[in-house]
C-alpha cells in the first residue's frame, strides 16, 4: 500500500472509530437520562414507577405547603383538581414564582410510600408561560 | 396616529424586501445591470422603514401609549425610561421587530460594503436576503403584529416589563445574539448564490470569511452575556443550563465555529469547499431553528414565549421551505463543486478537519437532546418526556476535552504536511509543561487532586502554552511579520482555554450551601466566616424590596453583601437579586430564599472559583473574531479584485 493511501485509511478508521464509539456513548447517556413525565392521576394510579428518576407535576394545592420547624424541609401537594392528588417532600430553597395555585414541575423519585421526593422544584417563569406538560392539566384533562 | 405609520413602514419594507428579492435574482439570471444597480436604494429603503416602525414603537413605550397592546403588557408609566427602551425588545412581537431590523441592517451592510463583488453574484446574495427577510416580515405583520391596538379598551395602566428582564443584561444581550443569528444569513445567502453559479473559488471563500466571523463574534458576545445574565439575574448562581433555548444559540454557536474554520481551509487551501457551503446552510438553518424553538413554546423552557400555533406553524413552514430548498439545491448542484485535495495525515488541514467534526458532533449531541423530547412525544402519542443535564455534561465535555488536545498541536502545523521531527521539536516543551501545570496548579488551586480538574488544567495549558510556544517562534523573526489574522486566532484560541479554566474550576470547586438561618447565626463558607445580621425593608421606583445584610469575613478583609428579595408592584411579582462580590478568582454569591417562620431566612451562599473566566474567555474569542476581521488582506480586496478572478493567497 503506498503512504498515501495508507493515510487515507488511517483517517477513515479514525473516524469510524470515532464516530461509532461516540455514537454508542451518546446513546447510552441518553438512556440513562430520559425523564418521563407523569400527571397526578398516573402518579396515585400506580403507573408511575416507583424508586425511577421522573418528573411530575399539577397544581399546587391551596393551604397544602408546610415548611419544617427547622432546616429547609418542606411538604406540598399537587393535584389536577379532578380528584388525584399527591404529596411532594423537598428539601431547599423554593422558587420565587412558586405559589399556592401555581403550576409546578417537580423531579424527582417515587418512594415507596407514594410520597414524591424532589430534588428539583420548577415553576413557570412568568405568568403567562405554561409549561407544555402542564398544559394539559391546566385545560381540565388527562394528557 | 403614530402606530399606524409604524404598521404601514412595515408594510412598505415588506414590499421594497419583494422587489429586493425579485430584482436581485432575476436581475442576475437575465444579466439586466440596470436592475441589479437598483438594488442599492431598494436595500436602504428597507432598511429606513423598518427602522421608521421601529422608531414608532420605542416612541409607543417612551409615551406609555397603552392603546398599543403590546406596549400596555409589557411596560408601565413607572417603568425608567432606558428600560422602556430596552422594554421595545422584551417579549415576542417586538424582538422579532429587533430581529428583522438587524436583518434589514446587515442587507445594508453587504449592500455598502459589497462594491468589489461582482454584480450579478452581489445580486443573487442580496436576493436571497430580501427573501428571507419577506418571510420574517411577513410573519410579523400577520402573525405577531406589535402595533395592535387595544380600542376601545385601553387600560389606564401597563402590566410591566417581566421584573427578570429590568437589568442591563436585558439591554445588551437580545440584539448581540440576534447580530449573531441573522449575521450567519450573509454566509447563507453567499453559500446559496455560490450554488446558483456553480462558482466557488478561493475569492469566494475571501469576501464571505469576514461576514461569517463577524456574525460568530457577535453570536459569541451574545451567549457569554446571556450566561452572564442568567447567573446574576435569576439569583441562584447558575450559569448554564442545558435548557432547550440556550441550546437554541448554543447549535448555531457550534455550527458557525465549524464554519468559521472550515472557511479557513477553502481560503487558504482551495478544499473543503462543498462541506463549507453545507456548513453555512446549516447554521443558518440552526438559527431558524432557534427561532422556532424560542417561539412557537413547544419545549419546556424557562425562556420561552406564551404559546401561539400559529406562529409556530409559520416558523415551521418557513424553516422547512428554507432549509428544504437549500438542501434541495445543495444536492442538485454540490457535485459541480470541485475541490482539490492534497495533503497528509500530520497537515493543518486534517487537524482543521478534526475541529470539524468534533463541533459538528457537539452540536449533532445538543441536537438530539433538545429535540427529543418532541420526537418521543409525536411517535408516543403523548408520553412527555425530558433530557437530564446529565446526557448533556458526559457527551459534551469529552468531545471538548478532545477539541483541546486537537487545539494544541494546531498552531505547530504547516499546510500540506508537516515533519515528525518539528512536531516534536517544537511540542515536547508544551507538553511537558502542561502535564507538569496539570499536577501542580490543582494542588495550588484547591490543595486536591481531583481528575476533572487534572484533565481540565492539563488540556487548557497544554493550548494556552503550544500557543505562546509558537508565538515566540514567530517573535523571533519579528513581530511586525505576524498578521493580524494570526493574533485573531491565537487570542480566540487562549479564550477557549480560558473559558475551559474557568468552567472546570466553577464546576467542580464550588461550594453550595443552603441554610435556614436567624438574624446573628454564623456559617461558614469555604473557610470564610459569614455573618446574618438581619433583614431591612427599602423601596425601588416601581417594587419594595427586602434587604438582607450579610457580613463576610474573608481573612482580615471584611465585605458586606445585600442579597434582596424584591416586590414589583404592576406584576405583584416576586424576585431574587443576589448580592454578589465579584473577583478574578472567585465570586461570593449570597442570595435570600424565603422567608420563614420566626424570623428565619432560608439562605443560599455560594463560593464559586473563576467563575468570571468563563465569560472573560467568550469575550477574548470573540475579539479574536474581530481582530482576525480587520487583517489587512480583507482591507486590500476591496479595491483589488476585478470581478471573476481568483485573488492570490497573500498570507
Amino acid at each position: 500500500m503506498n503512504p498515501k493511501r495508507r493515510n487515507r485509511l488511517l483517517i477513515v478508521l479514525f473516524l469510524v472509530a470515532g464516530s461509532g464509539a461516540t455514537l454508542a456513548l451518546v446513546l447510552v447517556a441518553l438512556n440513562d437520562n430520559l425523564n418521563l413525565f407523569y400527571p397526578p392521576d398516573q402518579v396515585v394510579g400506580g403507573e408511575a414507577p416507583v424508586n425511577t428518576p421522573m418528573r411530575a407535576g399539577g397544581m399546587v394545592l391551596d393551604g397544602s405547603v408546610a415548611r419544617a420547624d427547622d432546616g429547609l424541609g418542606v411538604t406540598f401537594v399537587l393535584t389536577d383538581y379532578q380528584g388525584s392528588e399527591f404529596t411532594v417532600a423537598y428539601s431547599g430553597i423554593l422558587p420565587d414564582l412558586f405559589r399556592e395555585g401555581q403550576g409546578i414541575l417537580v423531579q424527582g423519585k417515587l418512594d415507596a410510600d407514594g410520597l414524591f421526593q424532589a430534588r428539583e422544584v420548577l415553576a413557570k417563569h412568568d405568568e403567562t408561560y405554561m409549561p407544555p406538560e402542564l398544559a394539559d392539566i391546566a385545560r381540565g384533562g388527562g394528557p | 396616529m403614530i402606530p399606524e405609520l409604524g404598521q404601514l413602514s412595515l408594510a412598505l419594507a415588506f414590499c421594497l424586501c419583494g422587489f429586493v428579492a425579485f430584482f436581485g435574482l432575476a436581475g442576475a439570471a437575465l444579466r439586466r445591470q440596470r436592475w441589479l444597480d437598483a438594488l442599492g436604494t431598494m436595500v436602504t429603503g428597507q432598511f429606513v422603514f423598518i427602522l421608521l416602525a421601529y422608531a414608532a414603537l420605542s416612541q409607543a413605550f417612551l409615551s406609555d401609549d397603552f392603546s398599543v397592546a403590546y406596549v400596555a403588557n409589557n411596560s408601565n408609566s413607572l417603568l425608567p425610561w432606558y428600560y422602556k427602551m430596552s422594554a421595545v425588545w422584551g417579549a415576542h412581537e417586538g424582538s422579532f421587530l429587533l430581529w428583522t431590523l438587524i436583518m434589514a441592517g446587515w442587507t445594508l451592510a453587504v449592500a455598502l460594503r459589497g462594491e468589489h463583488l461582482p454584480a450579478a453574484f452581489a445580486g443573487r446574495v442580496l436576493g436571497v436576503m430580501g427573501l428571507l427577510n419577506m418571510g420574517f416580515l411577513a410573519f410579523l405583520l400577520w402573525t405577531s403584529n406589535p402595533f395592535e391596538r387595544l380600542v376601545p379598551m385601553t387600560p389606564g395602566e401597563g402590566a410591566d416589563l417581566n421584573p427578570l428582564l429590568q437589568d442591563f443584561g436585558l439591554i445588551v444581550h437580545p440584539p448581540m445574539l440576534y447580530m449573531g443569528y441573522v449575521g450567519f444569513s450573509v454566509a447563507f445567502a453567499f453559500a446559496i448564490a455560490a450554488l446558483l453559479t456553480g462558482r466557488l473559488d478561493t475569492a469566494w471563500a475571501r469576501w464571505s470569511r469576514p461576514w461569517s466571523n463577524v456574525a460568530w463574534a457577535f453570536l459569541t458576545l451574545g451567549i457569554a452575556l446571556g450566561s452572564w445574565w442568567a447567573y446574576y439575574e435569576l439569583g441562584w448562581g447558575g450559569w448554564w443550563f442545558w435548557d432547550p433555548v440556550e441550546n437554541a444559540s448554543f447549535m448555531p454557536w457550534l455550527a458557525g465555529t465549524a464554519l468559521v474554520h472550515s472557511l479557513a481551509v477553502t481560503e487558504k487551501r482551495g478544499t473543503f469547499k462543498s462541506w463549507t457551503l453545507l456548513l453555512a446552510i446549516t447554521t443558518f438553518s440552526l438559527s431558524l431553528l432557534g427561532a422556532f424553538i424560542v417561539r412557537s413554546g413547544v419545549l419546556t423552557s424557562v425562556h420561552a414565549f406564551a404559546v401561539d400555533p400559529t406562529r409556530g406553524l409559520f416558523i415551521l413552514g418557513f424553516l422547512v421551505l428554507t432549509v428544504g430548498g437549500s438542501l434541495a439545491l445543495y444536492a442538485a448542484r454540490a457535485t459541480v463543486i470541485r475541490s482539490p485535495a492534497r495533503y497528509t495525515l500530520w497537515s493543518r488541514e486534517t487537524a482543521l478537519l478534526v475541529n470539524n467534526i468534533l463541533l459538528v458532533i457537539s452540536m449533532a449531541l445538543v441536537l438530539l437532546g433538545t429535540l427529543y423530547p418532541l420526537a418521543y412525544e409525536a411517535f408516543t402519542g403523548g408520553d412527555k418526556i425530558s433530557v437530564g443535564v446529565p446526557y448533556f455534561n458526559a457527551g459534551f465535555v469529552p468531545l471538548m476535552l478532545a477539541l483541546a488536545v486537537a487545539l494544541g498541536i494546531a498552531p505547530v502545523l504547516q499546510w500540506k504536511r508537516t515533519s515528525a521531527a518539528r512536531l516534536w521539536r517544537d511540542l515536547r516543551w508544551p507538553l511537558a509543561i502542561s502535564v507538569a501545570a496539570g499536577l501542580v496548579l490543582p494542588l495550588l488551586i484547591s490543595g486536591a487532586l481531583a481528575w476533572q480538574v487534572v484533565a481540565a488544567l492539563t488540556f487548557g495549558v497544554w493550548v494556552l502554552v503550544s500557543h505562546l510556544w509558537d508565538l515566540l517562534f514567530r517573535a523571533r523573526r519579528g513581530l511586525g511579520r505576524v498578521t493580524l489574522g494570526y493574533w485573531g486566532m491565537l487570542v480566540a484560541h487562549l479564550g477557549f482555554a480560558v473559558a475551559l479554566f474557568g468552567i472546570s474550576l466553577t464546576s467542580v470547586l464550588s461550594v453550595e450551601m443552603d441554610q435556614r438561618m436567624s438574624p446573628g447565626d454564623r456559617g461558614t463558607l469555604g473557610g470564610m466566616g459569614v455573618l446574618f445580621e438581619g433583614v431591612g425593608n427599602r423601596s425601588g421606583p416601581n417594587f419594595v424590596a427586602q434587604r438582607g445584610t450579610f457580613r463576610v469575613e474573608d481573612g482580615d478583609e471584611v465585605i458586606f453583601l445585600y442579597p434582596e428579595k424584591r416586590r414589583y408592584l404592576a406584576r405583584d411579582s416576586v424576585m431574587t437579586e443576589a448580592a454578589i462580590d465579584a473577583g478574578f478568582f472567585r465570586d461570593i454569591y449570597i442570595s435570600l430564599g424565603e422567608p420563614l417562620e420566626n424570623g428565619d431566612w432560608a439562605v443560599r451562599l455560594q463560593l464559586k472559583p473563576f467563575v468570571r473566566w468563563i465569560w472573560l474567555g467568550g469575550l477574548l474569542m470573540a475579539f479574536g473574531g474581530v481582530l482576525a476581521v480587520s487583517d489587512a488582506r480583507y482591507r486590500r480586496l476591496r479595491r483589488s479584485v476585478p470581478a471573476g478572478t481568483t485573488v492570490a493567497d497573500a498570507a
